[in-house]
């Protein structure tokens, strides 16, 4: 079977520069840092759903957005929340939420699938927009970001922009650790079953329903999570979050990076953020830069044409002729 | 004083729009005794086979095995309670190597799903379970070869392969031998006569040779019914099925 | 007499629903392809509708050249992105045309700002019926029904009476059978893709009067068409136009019931046809 994840020790290193950086960098760069790492978290999410269980989902951006909709609601509003009791709430709303959507979506395929995904999302988006459960097209702000303390002491302090960082470095490594070990788990391996053939599945004794369903869940719950995270970073929430838009930039990044991977959810990720930056800066291209999503759509358009697997693909392929060339230099290949 | 049968079927029916594609069949099998089912295209040989392994929902009729009723069930709760099948276009993992097609299928009899520290590729009675049935299918030197890599006659074995290490009862069979050359048709043939030692086979085929080799009982279908049924000598004999079949059987040892 | 105007009101939002997803569905059913940019060539029609009503001071005359130029931009798509996604997993279908959604908003908000923008109802059509001594229907939104069922009538015809909906038919179940009966199927994709173009910018531009042209209107649809798309199940006109009749009388009713939750009634009704068949109303399990 060919490497689907980068040796370990490349992954170590990675995990060591992410560590470090913090110490040269300025401010900008951590929340940058930050941001991305969040994100990666929200594709590592999607990526279990569409790269590994083969289920297009275009609403994933509605349990990011409930969650973080969650921390709003239940923060109070001049204070700092408490992080144990939030992110379990938040996280145990994106869950249900996506339980319950589950539980009508799963049920079809194709392209139903990515239509109803889209449309449930769609739904909650309204709930969010039109009615005045939470502050409507408004948006909620959370002035003080959460406290993270362990019997009155404080090892991180959210508020500080290295230390947020370094919470968002620690959950992406868990996160990336976790669903490692639950791809190679039986669980992970039915999954990969279920999305070459559903059929034969079934046939050998698999709840096929269940399994997806399990899948859709756990995807809900690990994006409840990134969307915690954006609220406290950004420190505020509009029906936007949960828009069909970020659905589908959730989406690229999977692809972007090379889908069914897990460092190429990440790689994604930290190439649309980049490419976002760049291509939203004034310095670059002044008066047109806030139009920056027509360059977006179009490198989209470019990349579904040209790079169907993503950066990750093209580096993989590199990487691939460079060790061909390696052996067959030394005549390991005729 | 008889033994319940494994598999028995009774008046089961299947319509598409305003056509039979089964009517009205019946049958019953033994373990021990391999039951085939032949006719000519068309007949509803493969239909039936969806009907018993739950990929298609009856119309009309009453499925049996071991004595329960499991007529509405869905093909994996079939499964679980040990019938197997067998696709007539081969319907394997093609990505996956021999070894870890056959370690998903044995898998699905201790799932599992919330153990998420230990890789599943260790799991030891997942292993054995896999081994032993590639073996059983004569696989064993090629169980780490991806499986689109394997020749049409290997991933027909596959099929069975997997089949196997779901440990059934009852295996339903559509047509094994389909593509097959002369070596390898033996070879399955050998296996299957082996199966049919110890489990309760439902055999859909359409190599003669092979079925009058195999078979203790015979079904023939034309037109979704039940055309015939009995020892093969008796239906070899049976004028009805002359006519239907044509001269198909006059060329059977 | 309030329910007669609602019930227009939901039939004529039904039909034009209907002419949107007829063509969504088609597409699909035909081609294999789901395109996310059909609500931005409603957008294309309605902002087209506008600008050239400014311009030519003529919406009669703004209409037709509207569909035209939505008809060559379909038949430029098609043959440059749209023909490469035939063969393609859904999932870059959905990619691509989610990028040409985000490139045709922005050359919008270029060329055409952010704000919104009335379109002004042409004179001829520009006044009520009087129903009861204080209410009155418009009657421009009579004429949008009245468009919505001829071009339904239109679609009928053509597909289920001429030789070209036969080819259409006949391409939508077998792609290679048609091909080698001699049916030129590359050139009946482009056709069958600009025309559901043309058909949604026709939508878009006839509609504008009532809605006004916003940023976002196209992919607000959209979703709407998707439901009814999913309700009335994927290739069935028949199913679209149900769906599209229920989603209008849906909608309406929430609107009437209570306004803030009127856009999720909508996906309630899909939740519920989820349950009970997931394959869409128009199409067999």
């Amino acid at each position: 079977m060919t490497s689907i994840s980068p040796p370990r020790p490349l992954l170590l290193a990675a995990v060591l520069a992410l560590a470090f950086f913090p110490l040269a960098a300025p401010t900008f760069y951590l929340q940058l840092g930050a941001k991305i790492m969040i994100l990666a978290i929200f594709a590592l999410s999607l990526d279990l759903l569409v790269g590994h269980t083969g289920m297009i989902s275009f609403g994933h951006a509605a349990y990011f957005g409930v969650a973080a909709y969650a921390l709003a609601l239940i923060s109070p509003q001049y204070e700092a929340a408490n992080l144990w009791l939030t992110l379990p709430a938040a996280i145990g709303v994106a869950t249900l939420a996506a339980l319950l959507v589950g539980f009508f979506v799963v049920r079809t395929g194709g392209v139903y699938f990515i239509m109803v995904t889209l449309a449930f999302a769609q739904m909650l988006y309204a709930v969010f927009h039109d009615t005045k459960i939470a502050g409507g097209s408004d948006g909620i702000y959370i002035y003080v970001r959460p406290k993270l303390t362990i019997a009155g002491w404080q090892p991180l302090d959210l508020e500080n922009p290295a230390q947020f960082y370094y919470l968002a470095l620690i959950f992406l490594v868990a996160v990336y650790v976790f669903l490692s070990r639950v791809l190679e788990a039986p669980f992970g391996r039915a999954l990969a079953g279920i999305r070459l053939n559903e059929r034969r599945m079934r046939s050998i004794g698999y709840p096929v329903f269940a399994y997806k369903l399990g899948a859709f869940t756990l995807a809900g719950a690990l994006a409840g999570l990134a969307g915690y995270l954006a609220a406290c970073q950004f420190g505020f929430v509009n029906p936007d979050i949960l828009a069909w838009q970020q659905s589908g930039i959730v989406l690229m990044m999977v692809i972007l990076g090379g889908m069914g991977r897990l460092h190429g959810a990440v790689l994604g990720a930290f190439f649309y953020v980049l490419l976002q930056e760049a291509l939203s800066a004034q310095a670059l291209l002044g008066a047109y830069a806030k139009h920056w999503q027509l360059a977006l759509g179009g490198l989209i358009v470019l990349i579904v044409l040209v790079l169907p697997h993503g950066i990750g693909g093209v580096l993989e392929a590199a990487l691939r002729r460079r060790s061909y060339r390696r052996m067959s230099r030394s005549g390991e290949i005729a | 004083m008889s033994v319940e049968p494994i598999l028995r079927v009774r008046n089961l029916r299947r319509h598409f729009g305003g056509l039979a594609a089964v009517d009205e069949v019946s049958l019953e099998v033994e373990a021990g005794a391999l039951h085939a089912v032949i006719g000519p295209n068309g007949a509803g040989k493969t239909t039936l086979i969806h009907l018993l392994a739950g990929d298609l929902a009856a119309s009309g009729g009453a499925i049996f095995y071991g004595g329960r009723d499991v007529t509405g069930w869905t093909p994996e709760r079939r499964s679980r309670l040990g019938i197997g099948r067998t696709y007539q276009r081969t319907n394997i993992f093609f990505a996956f190597t021999a070894l870890e097609n056959c370690r998903l299928a044995a898998q699905s009899r201790a799932p599992r799903p919330f153990h998420w520290w230990r890789a599943a590729a260790s799991n030891e009675a997942d292993l054995i379970r896999a081994r032993r049935a590639l073996d059983a299918a004569g696989l064993a030197p090629r169980a780490d070869a991806i499986a689109l890599t394997l020749s049409h006659g290997e991933q027909r074995q596959l099929e069975i392969a997997m089949c196997l290490a779901t440990e059934p009862r009852l295996l339903l069979l559509d047509e094994p031998l389909a593509g097959m050359g002369a070596e390898e048709s033996k070879a399955m043939i050998d296996l299957i006569a082996r199966l049919a030692e110890t489990h309760a086979v439902l055999l859909v085929e359409h190599d003669m040779d092979a079925v009058f080799q195999l078979a203790k009982v015979l079904t023939v279908m034309a037109n979704g019914k039940v055309l015939a049924a009995g020892a093969p000598e008796a239906i070899r004999a049976n004028r009805e099925v002359q006519t239907a079949y044509l001269g198909a059987l006059e060329d059977a040892p | 007499m309030f329910y007669l105007i609602q019930l227009l009101n939901a039939v004529q939002y039904g039909l034009l629903l209907f002419l949107l997803s007829s063509g969504l569905t088609l597409i699909f059913g035909i081609m294999g392809v789901i395109n996310l940019a059909h609500g931005s060539f409603y957008m294309i029609g309605a902002y087209l509708a506008y600008w050239l009503a400014r311009l030519t001071g003529n919406f009669w005359l703004a209409i037709p050249l509207a569909i035209a130029i939505a008809f060559a931009i379909g038949l430029a798509l098609e043959t440059a992105l749209i023909r490469r996604l035939y063969r393609r997993d859904h999932l870059y279908q959905v990619l691509l045309t989610f990028g040409l959604i985000l490139v045709f908003e922005e050359l919008r908000s270029i060329f055409f700002g952010d704000e919104v923008h009335g379109v002004a109802t042409p004179a001829a059509l520009d006044f009520s019926i009087p129903l009861t001594d204080t209410l009155s229907y418009p009657v421009y939104r009579l004429f949008v029904t009245a468009v919505c069922v001829a071009v339904a009538a239109l679609l009928y015809w053509v597909i289920y009476r001429t030789r070209l909906g036969m080819m259409i038919r006949a391409g939508n179940s077998n792609r290679e059978m048609a091909a080698s009966l001699g049916i030129n199927v590359p050139l009946l994709f482009t056709g069958v893709f600009a025309a559901g173009m043309a058909l949604a910018a026709l939508a878009g531009a006839v509609a504008a009067p009532i809605s006004s042209v916003f940023p976002g209107m196209g992919n607000q649809i959209l979703i709407v068409c998707f439901v009814v798309v999913v309700i009335g199940g994927i290739g069935s006109i028949h199913g679209a136009l149900l769906a599209s009749l229920a989603i209008g009388f849906a909608d309406t009713l929430g609107k009437v019931i209570a306004a803030e939750y009127s856009a999720i009634a909508v996906y309630l009704v899909m939740a519920l046809i989820l349950l009970w068949r997931p394959q869409g109303i128009g199409n067999q399990a």
